[in-house]
């Protein structure tokens, strides 16, 4: 065929350029839903109770994601300084992926249990109140804005149709105490939520203010809770490389 | 087709869609570049986040690439494509009044109200498709019109020929819906909230947003840009493209390649090897046809180089290319797994984005607009001057910009992975964040280069368009003066 033939037909030129720019994608993303080790079957990994979910979405709203990473690489200098490497079955129930492109501050993927609540609060309400070089912005308004968790189930709901294992049913509240245990099963069923949050909320006074939930309760309860659900401890060193 | 009268060249093509998406475009240019010299300022000095939500780093840096990407990018690819398929095929735009001014309100409106809502908090938190879904539906059906008016205007084209810009503006017509498509695919919260949860999760979604992310930049940024290059270099010129068989080459290649390297933004990450291996050895292929393309523009101009002295809008078109050239050579090499280990989540990787999106996007644009908006409102452009002032006002903002992120990349990345000798880290992070305190200031100032450039050219078209509005006053203006003397 010669190439003067797509060039006065547009139809042909349409459905050609079509084909050849389809290729790519397919042979790259599609795989990756059906290879098996593409996320390591890694055990502690559980979906985020209401309140770190709360959290999570305050941290996509801020689009803390434009200076922080949450994706620890396999390096020398990444492992002394944030921990582990990332794996991919840390983040299986992310919607969105906050895996981030641009450390302008440091990662956050095994943030959590590093410094205390206290810290945290008072880190994000006046960073350079303790790191005075930081050049993050001040986030004082999440101590004074109420959390908004009226649609907490309906969020639940939505996740769950992507494929987050919260439950509704019987069967699958079962089947999450099988997998999770009954502690964490019971806050992942949706009409446990508000109660599951409040109780949370309660629980650890996370931003000092025990007298209302913010949304510095959910933002750092969310940020306590990063990195720190799989322990390493239990696995042989290098064991996660076979999933590389 | 047959026309009953012979239409005059004013009517013979629709150009008041081309000048309005064309005016647009110089607004948000100015508002989308205003965004990012007011970030760039915040990383330098951070109390200029003022305590206020709406204009914190985190809200306001997507508001910066919307409006750069979109609302500058994205209105200038609708004017010139408009503008050009309808003089290469010499037929009227398809879709009659309607269809067209669809395209302009809903695509207004998208980013619009894309914005302002990421400065009210709501976002996918995807970068380059932070649009919420409601707006993503709006931008789905304006593509949809988009590409219905493209297509058709291609088909009633009284042209035999299909000329090489079309085709490259199709290819991104076709690839910007598929990727736009399934990297949105979400469930909402609610029919009636704005906030959603994105279909994919983890690997697979990170996988999903890179192969459209750096599509954003291969496609929408590139493939369409090249389009526009395709027919205002040889223009400008006033000679034909240097290879045809070269254009054929560069088109193909670059459809089939691009779509297969947005995996080299997740090197070392939890994706797995092979996908990242296959990205960057498709990153290294591109290099070819990328600098066959550029080849291929620069050469137009072969026999004419005097030009570069005389036209400051050739000046414009061929630094636009040669930046081209050495974006290709840089992504290809941030590219490759060792030196990416270095680069990613630094500055290196910011700066080589604006060496593409000013040096290449920006100039090519401009040259562009310097070329047809004097065209469209049938007059001259009123300085030539301004146009040379404007080449050396960019110029120098794009390399003092790429030059302190170079600094501030290159440098982050060796101090993070430096250690003492006892085999500790040898900086904390925050010495690395004081470090970059003098580059982000002369990032900013370069930004400002750019900017002020760009009012120049606002100023400039301003007089241009007034001046062709009212030739009978300026005539009798004229007369006046001439009697009174």
């Amino acid at each position: 065929m010669k190439h003067e033939s797509i060039e006065i037909n547009s139809g042909l030129l349409i459905v050609l350029t079509l084909a050849v720019i389809s290729i790519g994608g397919l042979v790259e993303i599609v795989p990756l839903f059906h290879i098996k080790d593409t996320v390591e079957d890694v055990g502690g990994v559980r979906p985020y109770t209401p309140l770190e979910l709360r959290g999570r979405d305050i941290y996509v709203s801020e689009g803390c994601y434009a200076c922080h990473s949450q994706m620890i690489r396999p390096f020398r200098d990444e492992m002394l300084r944030y921990g582990h490497y990332s794996l991919a079955a840390e983040s299986q129930y992310d919607h969105p992926f906050q895996w981030g492109s641009k450390r302008t501050g440091p990662d956050l993927a095994r943030v959590g249990g590093k410094y205390s609540n206290e810290w945290q609060t008072q880190h994000l309400a006046d960073p350079q109140s303790l790191v005075p070089e930081s050049i993050m912005p001040s986030y004082s308004w999440l101590l004074d804005t109420k959390l908004d968790y009226s649609q907490i189930e309906d969020r639940m709901v939505a996740l769950k149709r992507t494929g987050v294992p919260y439950s509704q049913s019987q069967e699958e509240y079962d089947a999450n105490v099988e997998k999770f245990g009954k502690a964490v099963a019971d806050e992942l069923h949706v009409s446990n939520a508000k109660q599951s949050l409040e109780a949370q909320a309660a629980a650890e006074d996370w931003d000092g203010k025990p007298d209302q939930i913010t949304e510095m309760d959910a933002l750092v309860a969310y940020l306590q809770m990063l990195g720190t659900m799989v322990d390493f401890s239990k696995y042989e060193d290098g064991h996660f490389n076979q999933f590389r | 087709m047959s026309t009953n009268a012979v239409p005059v060249a004013t009517e013979q093509y629709n150009y008041g869609i081309v000048k309005k998406f064309a005016i647009m475009a110089m607004i948000w240019a100015l508002l989308g570049m205003l965004a990012g010299v007011y970030i760039a300022s915040e990383l330098a000095w951070p109390f200029l986040n003022f305590n206020i939500a709406e204009i914190t780093f985190g809200r306001l840096r997507p508001v910066h690439t919307t409006l750069v990407i979109f609302g500058f990018g994205g209105s200038a690819l609708f004017a010139t494509s408009y503008y050009i398929v309808q003089r290469t095929c010499q037929a009227r735009l398809w879709g009659g009044k309607l269809l067209p001014e669809l395209t302009f309100w809903g695509w207004q409106l998208a980013i619009l109200s894309g914005v302002l809502f990421y400065m009210a908090g709501y976002t996918q938190g995807r970068e380059y498709a932070e649009f919420i879904w409601p707006i993503d539906l709006l931008i789905t059906v304006v593509w949809v019109a988009y590409f219905a008016i493209y297509a058709m205007t291609l088909v009633k084209r009284s042209q035999p020929h299909i000329y090489v810009a079309n085709w490259f503006f199709m290819g991104y017509i076709l690839a910007v819906a598929l990727l736009h498509i399934f990297n949105n695919l979400a469930v909402p919260v609610a029919w009636n909230s704005l906030e959603s949860y994105s279909l994919f999760s983890g690997v697979q979604d990170a996988m999903t947003q890179w192969w459209y992310g750096h599509n954003a930049v291969g496609f929408f940024l590139t493939v369409s840009f090249l389009g526009m290059m395709y027919y205002f270099v040889p223009k400008q010129a006033g000679r034909p493209i240097y290879s045809y068989r070269l254009s054929i080459v560069h088109f193909w290649a670059l459809s089939f390649l691009y779509m297969w390297v947005g995996a080299h933004h997740l090197h070392w990450t939890a994706l797995p090897d092979w996908v990242s291996t296959l990205a960057a050895t498709f990153s290294i292929l591109l290099l070819l046809p990328s600098w066959g393309g550029m080849i291929n523009g620069i050469m137009t101009l072969s026999g004419a180089w005097e030009k570069l002295r005389t036209d400051p809008i050739i000046l414009f078109l061929i630094t636009a290319l040669a930046f081209y050239g050495m974006s290709t050579f840089e992504g290809p090499m941030l590219s490759l797994k060792s030196v990416n280990a270095l680069s990613h989540y630094t500055d290196w990787t910011v700066g080589h984005v604006h060496s593409g999106a000013l040096g290449w996007v920006a100039m090519i644009t401009i040259g562009s607009f310097y070329h047809m908006m004097p065209r469209l409102w049938g007059t001259t452009l009123y300085s030539t001057k301004l146009v040379f002032v404007h080449f050396w006002l960019a110029t120098i903002g794009v390399v003092l910009y790429i030059v302190a992120l170079w600094v501030a990349g290159i440098g982050q990345g060796l101090m993070l992975r430096a250690f003492d000798e006892y085999g500790n880290l040898a900086y904390t992070f925050i010495e690395t964040v004081s470090f970059m305190h003098i580059p982000y200031i002369v990032r900013a100032i370069g930004g400002a280069f750019f900017l002020s450039g760009m009012l120049v050219m606002s100023y400039n078209m301003y007089k241009t368009i007034s001046g062709a509005r009212q030739p009978a006053s300026t005539e009798s203006r004229a007369a006046v003066a001439a009697a009174a003397r």
